[in-house]
């Protein structure tokens, strides 16, 4: 806690101002990431998981802007650089893995020219150099005979190596960050698995931050370091794994807990959260699960307030906890 | 067939490459032979429907006597079979007759005519793309700016003003306004001993206003097909990943998505390419351009048969090429047409 965070965001809003009306994506997410340490980022689709990615690297399509808060990165300021000083710090300072390896790696261009102008976007060195260090970075993502596959074309790959490609893409210049989108919910559990174990041996050997987005929460369980639980366009909660996981204080943290199967509760009924996510283009005033809450009163009308205790956060005027519920 | 059906699935089966590519251009050659042999029949039996070609030739004061000597002349006397059976021979021994009006070998004719078609549909789908990429390009970049909106409105104009008020007016503006460009005709110089258009500078100059007649056309084609390529592939992830690594915008237009949308812009050039020759009449009528398209439309109101049948299968022949071509170009684009190709071939 005491180093200084790689990447702070601060009350980051981004909204789509579509012919609908304004989609509230971001309602003020806060969150901050140390050097060598991977943040979990889980919530259920639509919570603002992946714009928080894409505003983090000032890649918002219009009609979507960011409309206030801050993204420092090691103290420099992001959110209102122009587009060029963007594409500096894109794939430099901060690299991104997407989710779907099948649609992410251009179908005709070959890997070696993908990853080889990852480089060269940023450094005067000849394509001879970055091919090489290209070569040197899928041997390190487990990819047999590199310096062949250099010259493949996507097409060649199964997902996950693709996405082993994307890896080795975004270690390519030493980031401080890298913001991984769902990249393993397109491949199968023991691809999955291997990837997992990559990433986080790469991130620890380099000190490299990461931001690591997934529906899952038991991989983000067994992956990160920190996890911020998004809902609805916040974080309703954030704290270190072990606390937010064995004993969550927001309600919806804990329907998505009780929502895991588990071998211990095999034979029961899986626990479901009632209800949906609210549109984004109407947001309720005041807490926005209040509608799927059991614990939901008169006094979740008002907005509810972030409560700081420890390392960790929550956004309810009701928290649960494991003691709480012990004595009900 | 049973046979070859079962060898090629096996080959398919066994190697993700498929057959090697020597098989394939032969495959293609023999179904190229294929399709001009169907064409050269049911052209023949066509014409043979559509009326009698001495009814046209022979004078009307003509003695019966003369009138059946001209139609034993030309062979018109046989059953229509013979006839096709004799044309085939000759075919195969590279004649394909004698005009009946010209009274001078057809292929020799249409061989005379061809470079000026050629070469008049080569200068206009060389002009469409040149101007529609970049302007398809901007226009899909930026499709709700001014300038992508006007893009769009001129394109429409592109389609819709016929072709021969086009000529027209290009004629009138560049020819008698102005006086900066000739009105018709063609001149040609010589380059590595071949006469064309492009061997002189008058050449050029003839060639200019009915290749840009003819290119209309194509470039507003072009460029809608370039503006919709460009606005699907700027949505997809690739590009967006292009950007997340920090690549130029420069780069991410010229590579990620012009690479891409090259491949259906390629497919179009190669079919328009050969819908030009063989269309080019109009453009030729207006500004008396000595090419194919005149020829072919006196052949047909004259019911010259070996001209219409020859030019037919030359230009059946030319499309089968230009099509191998656009093929062998894919191959070069898209990495992934090879295992396709090879294998469905």
């Amino acid at each position: 806690m005491t180093a200084e965070p790689v990447l702070t965001v601060d009350n980051l809003q981004t909204h789509f101002f579509t012919r609908a009306g304004v989609l509230k994506a971001l309602n003020g997410v806060s969150f901050s990431v140390e050097a060598g340490r991977i943040l979990g980022m889980v919530g259920e689709s639509g919570s603002g998981k992946s714009v928080t990615g894409f505003s983090i690297l000032g890649l918002i399509d219009p009609p979507g802007r960011i409309v206030g808060g801050s993204v420092r990165l090691k103290g420099q300021e992001l959110v209102g650089l122009p587009w060029a000083e963007l594409r500096r710090i894109r794939g430099a300072k901060i690299a991104m893995i997407f989710q779907d390896p099948m649609m992410t790696l251009n179908p005709v261009l070959t890997i070696g020219t993908q990853m080889a102008e990852a480089i060269q976007s940023h450094e005067p060195v000849s394509r001879e150099t970055a091919l090489a260090r290209a070569r040197d970075a899928l041997g390190l993502v487990g990819i047999p005979s590199p310096e062949e596959r250099l010259a493949a074309y996507p097409h060649q790959f199964s997902g996950g190596m693709r996405q082993r490609v994307a890896i080795a893409t975004a270690f390519l210049n030493h980031p401080d960050l890298i913001i991984a989108d769902e990249p393993t919910t397109a491949l199968d559990v023991t691809i999955q698995g291997q990837i997992l174990y990559e990433t986080q041996r790469l991130c620890r050997e380099r000190g490299t931050a990461m931001i690591w987005i997934s529906h899952d929460l038991s991989v983000v369980a067994g992956l990160a370091d920190e996890i911020c639980v998004m809902y609805a366009g916040c974080i309703v909660e954030r704290g270190s794994v072990d606390a937010v996981i064995d004993d969550p204080r927001h309600p919806y943290t804990r329907g998505l807990i009780a929502s895991v199967p588990s071998r211990n509760r095999r034979h029961q009924r899986l626990a479901q959260i009632p209800g949906m996510i609210p549109s984004l283009l109407e947001l309720p005033p005041g807490c926005p699960f209040r509608n799927r809450c059991e614990l939901a009163d008169g006094a979740c009308a008002e907005p509810p307030f972030e409560t700081r205790e420890g390392g960790r956060a929550w956004r309810c005027i009701h928290p649960v906890s494991l003691r709480a519920r012990a004595i009900a | 067939m049973a046979r070859d059906l079962l060898k090629d699935f096996h080959q398919t089966a066994i190697s993700a490459e498929g057959p090697p590519m020597t098989e394939v251009i032969l495959r293609r050659f023999l179904q190229a032979i294929l399709v001009v042999f169907a064409m050269s029949l049911f052209v023949f039996v066509g014409i043979y429907g559509i009326g009698n070609p001495v009814d046209l030739l022979v004078p009307e004061d003509m003695g019966p006597a003369a009138r059946a000597e001209i139609i034993s002349h030309l062979g018109l006397d046989r059953p229509l079979y013979i006839q096709y059976l004799t044309f085939l021979g000759n075919v195969l021994q590279g004649d394909f007759g004698n005009s009946f009006v010209y009274n001078t070998p057809a292929l020799q004719l249409i061989m005379s005519r061809l470079p000026a078609t050629l070469e008049l549909a080569v200068a206009a789908m060389i002009i469409s793309t040149i101007f529609a990429v970049p302007l398809g390009l901007w226009a899909g970049l930026r499709p709700k700016s001014i300038s992508g909106r006007s893009i769009m409105v001129g394109s429409i104009l592109g389609f819709s003003l016929p072709t021969f008020w086009v000529g027209l007016i290009l004629i009138l503006v560049f020819s008698i306004w102005l006086g900066w460009l000739p009105s018709s005709g063609r001149a040609t110089g010589t380059v590595f001993g071949i006469e064309t258009s492009f061997g002189s500078w008058q050449g050029i100059q003839h060639l200019l206003l009915p290749a840009f007649n003819l290119a209309l056309f194509k470039l507003a084609l072009i460029i809608r097909l370039v503006r919709a390529g460009v606005i699907e592939a700027m949505q997809m992830d690739y590009v967006r990943y292009a950007f997340a690594k920090g690549v130029s915008d420069r780069r991410v237009m010229l590579v990620h998505v012009l690479k891409n949308i090259m491949i259906p812009v390629v497919t179009v050039i190669g079919l328009e390419l050969g819908t030009v020759i063989a269309f080019a009449v109009v453009t030729e009528t207006i500004f008396a351009w000595p090419g194919t398209g005149k020829l072919i439309i006196d052949s047909i109101y004259q019911l010259d048969r070996p001209v219409i049948v020859a030019y037919l299968m030359i230009i059946v022949a030319l499309f089968v090429f230009i099509n191998f071509t656009v093929d062998m170009i894919y191959l070069i684009l898209d990495p992934r047409a090879r295992a396709r190709m090879v294998g469905t071939a």
